[in-house]
This record gives structure tokens, sequence and C-alpha cells, in this order.
């Protein structure tokens, strides 16, 4: 089976000068799905004629002439976490398995609107909460470069879709580091755009303050691409920001003269493993070949940042998450068995001569929330829920979550004294490669330390990418972040392609056997 | 601040969720040693320092006050577990 061109960029020049049609291209990338998947999971659901529909149609439109949407007849594969009206989104929880949205995220509707082929929807943790995809409620995916392993999370089915050749893009979420982490365990671009950037609305919500829509793909090119179709204010989004999208796709290729580079101290402290650091390392050495000036810069309360993620985001998502109640979509327990089991219990007490308890249970209606929630959601959303509550609640909120918040602008206040310094940092984007399914059951602090280098961007609202830089003895994809100021996200494009240029690891393709 | 059983029960109950006595122990355990590392936030000095809950903040971003469709009727209501022509089905709200 001959492979297409894996670069979205060649594709669109294919599609435009007629050497390869929507069809054949998204025939082969099923076909590749179709041989693939079953070991990889990537995806949750494909529908492969609804998707050779779009494609035919796009190119029925081109052949008659007729203007056509910027990545017309490409393949896009979307996290199923944005709400689409064409297919169900799960969120990966058993809490919205046949939830149909009655309309369209933002994002979505503007890749339909750029005549994109939506070509299926990816895996992920359970409503975004996870650094692994072990947390989705269906399946597990794999790293494609060790399927032992996990692709990171909870972009994970995003990430190692792109890194299997299944499609050019796909579409991921960030909340703490879940396009970013799982871009570097595949060896995949992922970029997390400022707080803003993107429009939320229509992204199923996990942590308000936090959460980011953005591009996977194989190369850096390719991500800004994506970056300019999806980006722009939205009036249904109150928190994104009025101003114009820069042409990305086209200023990408200008290198930065006189880049001044950050390095953070508190990033090569005990913890890192060697390969990793010398990875990154290295790749700082090829910016500094290239003319760069790399500077040693100091985040001290970066040590604080997971704590005060763990504080935040588990709060915030504590009450978004409070919709999901049964009532009005999603998952509701069986009703029967809600009476039977307040019945049985009314017995109970009432055989014990226990008044006190009968007052004290449950209404119906609260039952009902109480059991649906329990039989809805997966451990580590309870485990989220449970933690934002407690935080929140009287007599820990401002302890915890107000605390917190404080914190959070030190950690913000930190990364402006550095960027007087410099116009962007570099550093690692996790501490290991890619991790063993199964290896921190059991362990969800181990899980969240994964974080550790992701976290602060979030909490400081910035954009950051991530981009190959390296591999591990045994063949596992390093990943390199850089991180910039709110807005910048052109000097992040034009830094990470400048390092692309003069190397070649994104040019390393998996060897997938048939 | 050592979080007891005792705590996540109540903490359940805000949550709307129902947990089994397995889940409760469990719970209990991870969730005391989450919380004993995000204790490490008391060792920050914030004195003067106000709360950021947006990190990049735009305020006063209003909409006209304009009457505009909302959602249709059949649409809001093509999820619901239980519903009427009207509206959503529920258990009692009071009472057994």
């Amino acid at each position: 089976m001959t492979l297409v061109e894996r670069s979205a960029t060649d594709l669109l020049a294919q599609l435009a000068d007629g050497s390869a049609t929507s069809a054949e291209i998204t025939r082969e990338y099923l076909d590749r799905i179709e041989s693939h998947d079953e070991t990889i999971g990537a995806f949750l659901r494909i529908d492969a004629k609804a998707a050779m529909a779009q494609a035919a149609e796009v190119d029925r439109r081109r052949g008659a002439g007729e203007p056509l949407g910027k990545l017309a007849g490409l393949p896009v594969a979307v996290k199923d976490v944005l709400c689409d009206v064409d297919t169900t989104t799960t969120c990966a929880s058993r809490m919205l398995e046949n939830f149909r949205s009655p309309y369209d995220s933002t994002v979505v509707a503007k890749l339909k609107a750029a005549d994109a082929v939506l070509i299926g929807r990816t895996n992920m943790d359970e409503f975004a909460m996870g650094g692994s995809t072990e947390n989705s409620a269906y399946q597990v995916t794999r790293n494609p470069w060790d399927t032992q392993r996990a692709p990171g999370g909870s972009s994970g089915g995003a990430a190692a879709c792109v890194a299997a050749g299944m499609t050019p893009l796909s579409i991921g979420t960030d909340t703490g580091g879940s396009i970013r982490q799982p871009a570097g365990l595949c060896g995949v671009v992922g970029l997390k755009p400022t707080y803003g950037r993107v429009s939320r609305f229509g992204l199923i919500a996990f942590a308000s303050s936090l959460d980011q829509v953005g591009p996977l793909a194989s190369n850096v090119s390719d991500a800004a691409l994506l970056l300019e179709i999806i980006a722009g204010h939205d009036p249904s989004d109150a928190t994104s920001l009025d101003v114009p999208v820069p042409a990305y796709s086209e200023t990408v290729h200008r290198p930065l003269e006189g880049l001044r580079l950050g390095v953070v101290n508190e990033h090569f402290t005990e913890g890192i493993n060697a390969e990793v650091e010398t990875a990154v390392r290295a790749a700082i050495g090829v910016y500094e070949s290239l003319g760069a000036t790399v500077k040693e810069i100091s985040l001290p309360h970066s040590k604080h940042a997971v704590a005060t993620y763990y504080v935040i985001a588990p709060s915030e998502a504590s009450s978004n998450l409070a919709r999901y109640d049964g009532v009005h979509y999603g998952h509701r327990t069986n009703r029967a068995e809600l009476l039977a089991e307040l019945a049985d219990e009314r017995k109970g007490f009432e055989a014990a001569g226990d008044q006190a308890s009968v007052d004290d249970m449950d209404s119906p209606l609260v039952r009902m929330y109480r059991r649906s929630r329990a039989e809805g959601f997966g451990s580590e959303v309870k485990r989220r829920i449970m933690l934002g509550a407690y935080a929140l609640s009287a007599g820990y909120y401002d302890a915890y979550y107000l605390k917190a918040l404080k914190v959070r602008r030190l950690i913000r206040q930190d990364y402006d004294a550095a960027f007087q310094e410099v116009d962007l940092i570099a550093g690692p984007v996790t501490a290991e490669p890619a991790f063993k399914l199964g290896q921190m059951a059991g362990d969800p602090l181990a899980m969240y330390l994964v974080d550790l280098y992701t976290v602060g961007a979030n909490l400081a609202g910035l954009p950051g990418i991530c981009l190959p830089c390296g591999f591990s003895e045994t063949g596992l994809p390093i990943g390199l972040q850089l991180q910039a100021p709110p807005l910048a996200e052109e000097t992040l494009l034009r830094g990470a392609r400048m390092y692309e240029q003069a190397t070649d690891w994104h040019e390393r393709r998996i060897e997938l056997k048939d | 601040m050592a979080i007891t059983r005792d705590d996540v029960e109540k903490v359940a109950l805000l949550a709307r969720l129902r947990l089994s006595e397995t889940e409760l122990g469990t719970l209990t355990d991870e969730l005391a040693q989450i919380v004993t590392y995000v204790d490490q936030l008391a060792e920050v000095d914030t004195d003067g320092v106000e709360p950021m809950a947006h990190a990049v903040e735009v305020s006063n971003v209003f909409s006209p006050d304009e009457v505009k469709p909302s959602l249709p009727r059949e649409q809001a209501l093509a999820n619901a577990p239980s519903r009427n022509e009207r509206g959503y089905l529920v258990p009692a709200v009071l009472g057994g």
C-alpha cells in the first residue's frame, strides 16, 4: 500500500493541482485506520461512509469551480469533546454515551466551513481528566511507537492518530498539558494557544479558566495552518479575545533574528530522565548554532505549579460537572431500581425504629442525582469532583481555592518577568518518555506529577508548543516544549519551525506492521 | 488538615455522588494523599497578592440586549432521559 505524503500542506497542493482527489486521500487514510486502529485504538468512532461522502462532495465542488475552504478535502480528526451535530459527543464517558449535541462547537463549525473531511472522533481520558488516555470509559489507546506504552493524555487519541499516519491533522484540547504532553510522547507537533485565542463555545468544559483547543500535526507548518483556521474572536465565548488572527501559516517560515531563548533552572533539577535532558540540551545547542542567545532564567514558583493546578482544575471541574445530573441529558439511573433501593432503605430504618435516619434520607430526586452520577462517571472523574468540592467547601475555600488563585498570580508574574529578558522559553515537556500502560495504576498523585512542565502555561494563560527533538535508546520520542508570552503564537511557531528546519526528527516514521 | 472518612461522606453528598463502601475507603486514602501534597501551598507567601481567577483578563464583555431565537423546545428536549410534550420529567422533589 502506498502511503500518501503525510504533510497537510503537500496534500493541499496536490488537491489544488488535481494530482490527487479528496476521495483518494480520504480512502487511503480510512484504509490505514482499518488496518491499524484495532491495535492502536486512537478512534472512538469512524463513519467511513460519511467521510467519503464529504470527500466526494468537495471533489464535486472543486470540479465545478466552486469556491472552497482552506482545508478543502483534507481529513481532520477531532477529540470527542467538541460538540458536532452530526455525531455523538461522549467525552469518552458513559455519562454522555448517547449525547447528541443540538449545535456545533465553534471549532467544528470552522472546520466544516473550511471544507475539512471530519474523518473520526478520537479517544481521550474521560472528560479530559488524565495524562494517559487510560481513563477512557471505552477503550485503551496505545502509543504507536511502542504499543505496550501509553500515548499520553488526555488527547492521546488525537496524538496517536497523527503519529500513526491515520490522519494528517487532528484537534485536541489542553487544560494542564493535554495536547503538548501526548504530542511529546507520540513524537508529533502539538500547540496550546493563548487562553482566549480559540473559542471554547461547544467545548465540553473541564476547567473553564484553563481549557484551550489546539492543533496536532506531523510538522510545525501544518500546525500553523490549522491554528489559523480555528483561532479568532467568538461572541458566543465571552472569554475569547477580540484580536485579529495573524497569518500564522505564512509567517511560520521566517526564522527569528536575534532570538533570546530562556532555559529555566528549575526544569533541570533531579528527577528528569538523563536521555530527556540530553536531547533537550542538544536542542538548545541547535538554537545557539542558529544564532540564538541562551539565557538562564528562574521561575521560582514553578515548584508549586502542580499543587496550584490540582486545586484550581478540580475545583472548576466540580462546578462544571455538576450539570451532569441525569435530568436534561446524559445517563439517568434506572427508575425502578432507584425506587426499590429507597424503599428497602426506609424499611430497614423503620424496622430498627430509626426515625432520624428516615427523616434524613435522600429524596428520590437527590438519590437520582447521586446514582446517575455514580453510574455515569469513572473513578478519576469522581476523584477530581470530590477534590474540587472539598477545596471549595466552607472552611476550606480560603486555604485551598483562594490560596491557589493567589499562587497562580505569582506563577504568572514569574513568567512576565522572564519574558522581559527572553522571547521564548525552551525546555522539556515531560520528565520521562512514554510510560507503560498501567504503570501509574493506584497512584493518582504520580500521574498528576507527569504534568510538571506543562501546567504552568495553562495557569498563566500562555501559548506553548511541543515538537520532537530526539528519541530514547529504545526508540521512544522525546519532546521539546517552547513557551511564549500571551498572543505570541507567531513567535512560537517561527521559533519551532527554525529548529525543525535544522533537524529531521519529524521525518522519522513509524513502521506499522500490516 | 487530615481528611477523614466522615469528611469524604459529607463531600460526597455535596457533590451528589453515591460512593460504595470500597470507594469511600479508597477515596479517603487517595484524597488524603493529594490534599497533603497540595498543602504545600500554605508555605507560599501570598501577602498582598490578588487572586487570579482568569489567566488572560478581559472585563465587561457585554452583548447587546437584543432578542434572538433560542434553542427550539424539541431540540432542547431531544436528549432527555424522560420527558413529556413540554419538559423534563424527574422523580419527586419532596417526600419519599
